[in-house]
């Protein structure tokens, strides 16, 4: 009996360890597949290209993914230059004073503090202290701001890869600082921004919190291009269908093509973003 | 071009590389005096005591109430629960692709813990109440889903991610030699596991689980989908609960400007702000105390 156990222990452990992984593994499963099987019956190609009709329970979604077309569009135009800058002067200019760690920590910070925080940000410095009012404006620079501390962090380390010799041979054939880091330096670490900015990206176009009181709408008619205006985002739309809705059951399977829509999205550009490091590191080989 | 001109440019850059620099500090510094700017204005107007003490959150009465006690227990309830299921679940998952998955394996779980990371809160939040939600009424047999133990569950599968990936750092940086000495000795791998290699990876550990829970405090699309939002003082874990960030996202965007309730969502935010801040700080600590420890 004892030597039984002793034999069967390390099994026992072992299996212990591995439901533990299985079961992550399983959570993973569980949400694809039911949002693959359900969302699947309701995609196709009016879906996506066709607007909401008769109170959202028919017709397409059209609406909401131009919205987040254009929503993570205007995030990319101000948080890429923004972030691509700080994180230049972090890793090229900044000296290790108390100023410069106070603002690596207040970058740390940055990326810990709640999505709705930032909400509740953007409503009182966008929507009320600068007047843009609730408008795809001001939630794209809502989500810009969330996107910063990522967008530096990443930028950094990939700032970081390129070696010192490169940078001194730039100098040394009498290039300005300035001209070692544009023509030098932000090549060569092209591949590892480009990966960090899209997964960045690829977070901010699914997120819902920050802006729930920005600009996101319920329902809008046709008015794309205009940044002055409300619009509709998939992430809102998701919510809104699975609990606004004056007829939650009857919009049911159109959330679960939006939920669908949106995880392709997503996953389509951590894809690319994984594509970018992998084709980098068999090039650095 | 000139050389004149080329110096001229390299030190525009220069500011203009600074300035942004400062411009983040001054962005922390904002969300922070914005939060503190509209909290002050409340408290003029309601008594701080009443705030912490109060347990009932009601601004809509005709008596306003706004104790954030509820509100606090509640998000404690959710996250705390969360953090029941997804440390035994993360540290397990951790030690066996750290110590036990051979390569191939690897690069399976690895991608598969990065997808889970990528999945939007507002679709897990929506399972919450097409999937979960009906099973754990049909289970306890309750009138729906959304309470507490659903909330729990989806934002453990949100931290499970964070968690996973920093402790299986932190258990892969334990140097070899001290799982040699332990099989040394004639530990099993399991002894060796328990008994040395978590231990040392203790600070690294923590640091992981505080910077889940910091994500969970902060989540709010889950939460305000998952946990049914009743203004109630919950008991556990099958009532209804309202979260500081369900609070603020269902309330925001009714609230008049620079009313009462207004400045009192701003309150609630601070608090919150800050029960983040902790969770990560001290995240952060022990993240450090790991490097210096091991770099050593």
């Amino acid at each position: 009996m004892q030597h039984k156990f002793k034999k069967l222990a390390p099994i026992v452990e072992w299996s212990t360890l591995l439901l533990s992984t299985g079961l992550v593994c399983f959570f993973l499963c569980v949400i694809l597949y039911d949002i693959f099987t359900k969302g699947y019956q309701v995609l196709s190609w009016e879906f996506v290209s066709k607007l909401p009709t008769n109170g959202m329970t028919q017709g397409g979604i059209l609406t909401p993914v131009i919205g987040t077309v254009f929503l993570t569009l205007i995030t990319a135009i101000f948080s890429i230059p923004f972030g691509i800058c700080c994180a230049i002067y972090l890793n090229e200019y900044a000296e290790n004073t108390w100023l410069t760690r106070t603002i690596r920590a207040s970058i740390r910070n940055l990326s810990g503090v709640p999505s709705i925080i930032y909400g509740l940000f953007g409503l009182a410095l966008f929507v009320q202290a600068l007047n843009f009012g609730t408008s795809i404006l001001s939630a794209g620079l809502t989500l810009g701001l969330l996107s910063l501390p990522y967008i530096i962090t990443t930028t950094e380390e990939a700032l970081l890869r390129i070696p010192r010799s490169m940078r001194e041979a730039a100098l040394a054939v009498g290039a300005t600082k300035f001209e070692s880091i544009k023509d030098v330096v932000l090549p060569a670490s092209l591949p590892g921004i480009l990966t960090g900015i899209v997964l960045t990206l690829s977070r901010a176009a699914g997120e819902t919190a920050p802006i729930l009181f920005t600009g996101a709408a319920f329902y809008i008619t046709n008015s794309f291009g205009n940044i002055n205006q409300e619009f509709m985002a998939l992430p809102y739309h998701l919510y809104m269908l699975s609990t606004q809705h004056q007829s939650i059951e009857e919009v049911r399977p159109i959330a679960y093509g939006t939920a669908l829509v949106l995880i392709v999205v997503v996953f389509l550009m951590n894809l690319t973003a994984f594509y970018i490091r992998y084709k980098f590191r068999n090039n650095e080989k | 071009m000139q050389y004149k001109k080329r110096i001229t440019i390299d030190k525009i850059a220069k500011i203009i590389f600074k300035s942004t620099g400062y411009l983040v500090l001054a962005l922390l510094g904002g969300i922070f005096f914005m939060l503190l700017y509209n909290a002050i204005a409340f408290f003029l107007q309601v008594s701080p005591l009443d705030f912490i003490t109060g347990s009932q959150w009601n601004p809509t009465a005709a008596e306003p109430a706004y104790g954030i006690l509820p509100l606090i227990v509640s998000t404690s309830i959710v996250s705390l629960g969360a953090m029941l299921i997804a440390i035994p679940l993360g540290v397990g998952t951790a030690a066996f692709i750290s110590e036990y998955a051979n390569p191939k394996l690897k690069t399976v779980l690895k991608p598969t813990i990065e997808m889970l990371a990528a999945i939007p809160s507002v679709v897990i939040g929506f399972l919450g109440i097409v999937l979960l939600g009906p099973g754990i009424a049909d289970l306890n047999n309750l009138p729906n889903g959304l309470n507490a133990l659903n909330g729990a569950i989806l934002l453990a599968i949100m931290a499970l991610p964070t968690i996973i990936t920093i402790s299986e750092d932190a258990i892969h940086a334990v140097p070899q030699t001290y799982r040699e000495a332990s099989y040394g000795l004639g530990a099993s791998r399991w002894q060796t596991l328990r008994k040395i290699t978590i231990p040392a990876a203790a600070p690294g550990i923590i640091a992981a689980v505080m910077l889940g829970l910091g994500r969970a405090i902060g989540e709010t699309m889950t939460v305000l989908m998952a946990t049914g939002n009743a203004a109630i003082f919950p008991k556990g874990f099958f009532d209804s609960v309202k979260t500081i960030t369900a609070t603020i996202a269902i309330e925001m965007g009714e609230v008049p400007y620079q009313t009462t309730h207004y400045y009192a969502l701003f309150a609630i935010a601070i608090v919150l702000f800050f029960m983040t801040l902790v969770a990560n700080l001290i995240g952060e600590y022990f993240i450090n105390r790991f490097r210096k420890y091991h770099a050593a």
